[in-house]
């Protein structure tokens, strides 16, 4: 899988929006590599009508009654926020759309 | 050459329900920005989800109602992708398992005679789903603000097939689907408060043709009007191209109403590259046949079935029905009053032409108010149905005239006074007291004896005048059928 | 400093004390504070404390003590937390710099039930940023140091946690474990730590590395006090859908019962080659142990070991990938000054905000995601879980519980590993499985290596049996206590 596929790091750093310098790249490239290769234990494996685990003990149905509760007071729900104006997080502008 | 439109809907509709999809916090429109969040909402470390039951059995009535097929077993899936409405920067929605399949919604298009069922056809239905909904972002000159009170609310997505050829279908489908979503009690679907939003994939082709031409995505039709005109716009807009010889691009598209045209817009960068995964936070839904069955029997009549109903067993006009069935209110009132009355055709012309019309004037937007003053509904009005079939009554014995009745009903309306107590107020209640008509008539007789002399001699027209004498002494009131037969028998003997 | 000063008593004990009345909990705090003011400059396991407030809830205690209103055995003892357990007003940075700023306006449940029942819940204990470690290395704010050698880890992700108790900084402290986080470090730190079945304690309020995998835990100086800890955090929570609805016995009543002797299980995959010497030596003499005692040891086999890393690293990077999503510069993380548009916010306040392992890990998530490669990366992985878990739960139908070591080596030197991801993705080997299966581990003290630094051993057992569990790590734990023994700073 890996060898036929080096990873496309611009491509997956743009997905994860993280921005990295030249440096970063080049040594994510090479260690990145390293661990797919590691993984490709993984695609030797006979995986064949397995079911997969999303979780160890699952069940169906666990949910609550549609009673509203209480939630934040506006000012801890923003106590945090990096930038607010009129109880409202401010955003840079968006340049899409 | 010909052509022909091929358009397929995704509608997003805000689930009416107390608290959030997966958090407990209200819900609501028109609350303070940010006075709906709680850490669940706001994405914030640590936070986790837990679904909304009401939304999940709301969905399946959705579906029952639609003729979906229901999944047995439904799982939610994480859509990531960074945008600043959405808290986690991924959307639990889902993926591979969706609640519903398949489906169809009726729709009713013109017929060439108005007052005739135009001809209807089924839409076909792709899928329903249900996920959570974004925050609402307001854009400034220089930054955007941000409010997450809409975020983490129930949204379902009900996308259509590429079904649709003309913009009044468009208009038809979502009409129809909003009439039988408000009936069922599924969400209000006011498209300016956003609780119903839609977005039309549009392609055209040379009529005959099998193969899709390439779709574009339509997207801000705030308004049932707007679906129908950007649609409209856009299929011409795609004709046009066609013809210069433009090809068309793959392209999400916005519809400017004020302007009316179609313009490109700047698409999320890799908005494909998903990286759907189920979410480990949540477990799976299951739901058995006992719960379809429950909830089936909760389903209201479908607004056609309804309408066809009321022509085919009350054999009601058309024109009424479809007055009528666009609003399920009405229609509760109509049947409810119908079935105290003597005449079901008379009260339901009293609740199109007179209850409507005063509903529509009390509810009349006063824009100089503060804020959004409750609407008055059918039910919530002065004049109950059993008021109504009161009045009907009233006529349908002879006690009232249709002319008095179309005066009390505005006073009924605003003063919540019944027909009766109104008529006595003000001397209207029709004079039955046949002795007190026979002195009338006796005196008309006496007053104007050579018509009773030419009726006498056989002249049947001569007995008008006595009847007007009669008429004009009572103000009008006097019933007319009986008029008639006391001067008859008067003049007999 | 004197050895019956409260630093250097077992939760039970001062608990014990509490009740004689020879200490008060403003007392215990108080040495407490003392204590990390001399030593936690070369620890480094606290990243912050909020002293009056501290003192505040042990004075509290001692007044609901006064009017005999005590809430459990817990009531007036200070538990520290590992600094991505949300504690209402106080900070909560995961140990990143894009959290600098963030105070928490709620309480995770098990800081709830921790208050409910009276403890002192103070201090925010450093970690690996967002628990992405075997080290303790990549914390924004320095590593932690390994009390017994400060030129060595205290591993990883919760080192600060296991440090903390391990240098009597705090009696008790709470870590997470995704593939070994609890462990690992307790193992290297000298202390008992536990990871209990994956939904017996609620996740709410634990800001999520592999939603999937995480689970909060114990850790202290002996089972006992585990035992104690762990029966007020543990229990069905309607905030968490991944907790489990089930009875949590009283596992400290539990221990005080006798119980007969069990069976072992030994993996032949985990006594292979990799194991350190007096690592190998230390388990030994553990089963041998048991064995005095009538316990009667099995080999069993878990083949799907080998895969246990991969499976691992693709399941926790994907959804790490996705969680660490929400910190992204808008609502409560810092903002990088340049960015200049939304787009920017992200990349740039993520970019700057991040750590390396951490960016490393989100990468390698989203790619194991992103179209083309899920079926190849996280479906399959999905599938080899199952065959993991079904490895065990065959093993377990022969054996009560399965012994192996917490770690392939002692502490190890700072640098060591950190520029060679892999060989510190090796250091949680034999505690990744148990993660991926959703089964209780503990480790457990079992002795020191010629050069002084802890060894542990752990005790795998079966879903939801803690009580079980407990019992056999109790059995060794309580005839060696080579948890009490205490580093010299
Ligand atoms: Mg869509
Ligand atoms: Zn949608």
């Amino acid at each position: 899988m890996s060898d036929q596929t080096p990873m496309d790091i611009d491509y997956v750093a743009n997905l994860a929006r993280i921005e990295l310098s030249d440096e970063e790249k080049s040594i994510y490239q090479k260690q990145l590599g390293d661990v797919l290769k590691y993984f490709d234990k993984l695609q030797e494996l006979d995986v064949e009508n397995v079911e997969p685990t999303a979780h160890a003990f699952p069940r169906y149905n666990v949910w609550d009654k549609d009673e509203a509760r209480s939630g934040l007071p506006v000012a801890e729900a923003l106590k945090n926020a990096p930038q607010s104006r009129q109880d409202q997080v401010v955003v840079p502008k968006v340049i899409e759309e | 050459m010909e052509y022909e439109a091929v358009i397929g809907l995704e509608v997003h509709v805000q689930l009416d329900t107390n608290s959030k999809m997966f958090t407990r916090v209200g819900t609501g429109f028109g609350q303070p920005p940010n006075s709906l969040t709680d850490p669940v909402v706001l994405g914030l470390p640590g936070a986790l989800p837990v679904m909304n039951e009401e939304a999940i059995e709301k969905s399946i009535k959705v579906g029952l109602l639609l003729d979906c097929k229901i999944a047995e077993v439904c799982k939610w899936d994480r859509k990531n992708y960074f945008y600043p409405d959405m808290p986690k920067n991924y959307q639990i929605s889902q993926y591979d398992q969706p609640i519903c399949e398949g489906g169809q919604v009726e729709i009713e298009l013109a017929g060439d005679n108005p007052s005739r069922m135009g001809p209807h056809r089924m839409v076909e239905l792709t899928r329903i789903h249900l996920e959570e909904d974004v925050g609402k972002l307001t854009h400034y000159e220089q930054d955007s603000l941000v409010d997450y009170n809409r975020a983490g609310c129930p949204l379902l997505e009900i996308v259509s097939e590429p079904d649709m050829h003309t913009p009044d279908e468009v208009f038809a489908y979502l009409t129809s689907l909003r009439n039988s979503l408000v009936a069922a009690g599924i969400s209000a679907c006011d498209m300016e408060k956003g609780q119903l939003r839609c977005d039309a994939n549009i392609s055209v082709r040379p009529k005959g043709e099998n193969t899709l031409g390439t779709k574009v995505e339509l997207k801000n039709l705030n308004t049932i009007s707007g679906v129908r005109n950007g649609v409209e716009y856009e299929i011409r807009r795609q004709i046009r191209a066609i013809e210069e010889g433009t090809p068309i691009i793959q392209e999400t598209r916005r519809w400017n109403p004020e302007q009316k045209y179609t313009t490109p817009m700047r698409t999320k960068e890799m908005a494909h590259d998903y990286r759907y995964f189920p979410d480990p936070d949540l477990m799976p839904v299951q739901i058995d046949q006992a719960w379809i069955d429950r909830v089936r029997k909760e389903l209201p009549e479908k607004p056609f079935d309804k309408q066809r109903r009321y022509q085919e067993e009350m054999s009601l006009p058309y024109s009424i029905t479809s007055a009528l069935c666009g609003d399920h209110l009405l229609c509760a009132y109509f049947e409810e009053a119908a079935g105290l009355a003597k005449s079901a055709g008379k009260v339901a012309n009293w609740v199109v032409n007179d209850l409507l019309r005063e509903l529509s004037q009390a509810n009349k937007v006063d824009e100089f108010a503060e804020e959004e003053t409750e609407k008055i509904t059918p039910q919530s009005c002065a004049v109950s149905p059993q008021m109504l079939a009161e009045l009907v009554n009233l006529i349908e014995d002879g006690k009232l005239t249709n002319n008095v009745a179309k005066e009390l009903f505005p006073e009924m309306f605003v003063t919540g006074k019944s027909a009766t107590e109104l008529a006595k107020e003000k001397g209207l209640d029709q004079q039955s007291d046949d002795s007190e008509i026979e002195g009338i008539c006796a005196e008309a007789i006496a007053n104007d004896p050579d018509a009773a002399e030419k009726f006498r001699g056989g002249k049947e027209g001569a007995i008008n005048a006595l009847k007007g004498a009669v008429m004009k002494a009572t103000r009008g009131q006097a019933n007319p059928k009986v008029v008639d037969e006391t001067l008859r028998r008067l003049l007999a003997s | 400093m004197s050895s019956d000063s409260p630093i250097f008593k077992s939760a039970t004990e001062l608990s014990q004390d509490l009740k004689a009345g020879t200490v008060s909990a403003v007392e215990i705090t108080q040495a407490m504070i003392d204590r990390i003011d001399t030593v936690d400059e070369k620890v480094n396991a606290f990243l912050h404390i909020d002293k009056e407030d501290a003192l505040a809830q042990a004075k509290a205690s001692d007044e609901r003590r006064a009017r005999g209103e005590l809430l459990s055995l817990l009531d007036g003892i200070p538990v520290g937390m590992k600094d991505v357990i949300s504690v209402k007003d106080q900070p909560l940075t995961a140990a990143s710099k894009i959290l600098e700023n963030y105070r928490s306006p709620y309480d995770a449940t098990v800081v709830r039930k921790l208050k409910e029942a009276g403890a002192v819940v103070t201090g925010r204990l450093n970690l690996d940023e967002f628990a992405m470690g075997s080290s303790t290395e990549n914390s924004a704010y320095g590593p932690t140091r390994n009390p017994w050698n400060l030129d060595c880890v205290p591993g990883g992700s919760s080192g600060g946690s296991s440090a903390a108790v391990a240098a009597r900084e705090v009696p008790l402290s709470l870590g997470s474990d995704t593939g070994g986080s609890i462990r690992q470090p307790a193992s290297l730190c000298g202390v008992v730590g536990m990871k209990p079945t994956y939904g017996m304690v609620s996740r709410y309020g634990l800001a999520a590395f592999a939603s999937s995998l995480d689970q909060i835990g114990p850790f202290s100086t002996t089972v006992e006090d585990t035992a104690l800890l762990l029966e007020i955090i543990s229990g069905h929570d309607s905030l968490d859908s991944t907790s489990y609805p089930t009875e949590v016995p009283s596992y400290y009543a539990e221990l005080k019962k006798s119980s007969e002797p069990k069976v072992l299980g030994l993996p032949k995959e985990f006594f292979g080659p990799g194991m350190d010497d007096e690592v190998r030596a230390s388990i030994e003499q553990v089963i041998e142990y048991y064995r005095s005692i009538g316990y009667q040891t099995k080999e069993v086999s878990l083949p799907t070991t080998d895969l246990s890393i991969p499976v691992y690293y693709v399941i926790a990077t994907a959804e790490a990938s996705s969680n660490l999503a929400r910190y992204d510069g808008i609502r409560y993380t810092s903002r990088s000054e340049r960015a200049e548009n939304a787009v920017d916010v992200y990349a740039k306040s993520r970019g700057e905000g991040f750590g390396s392992e951490v960016k490393r890990r989100c990468i390698l998530g989203a790619y194991a995601l992103s179209s083309g490669y899920y079926d190849a990366y996280y479906l399959r992985a999905q599938k080899a879980r199952t065959l993991i878990r079904q490895d065990f739960e065959k093993a377990f139908t022969e054996v009560d519980a399965i012994l192996t070591p917490t770690s392939p080596t002692p502490a190890f030197k700072f640098g060591e590993k950190s520029d060679d991801p892999i060989s510190m993705y090796l250091s949680d080997v034999y505690t990744i499985s148990t993660n991926l299966a959703g089964l209780p581990g503990i480790s457990v003290p079992s002795g020191f290596s010629g050069s002084g630094l802890p060894i542990g051993v752990q005790l795998i057992g079966k879903a939801f049996e803690e009580s079980s569990l407990l019992q056999i790590a109790h059995a060794y734990d309580r005839e060696h206590l080579h948890g009490q023994k205490a580093p010299n700073l």
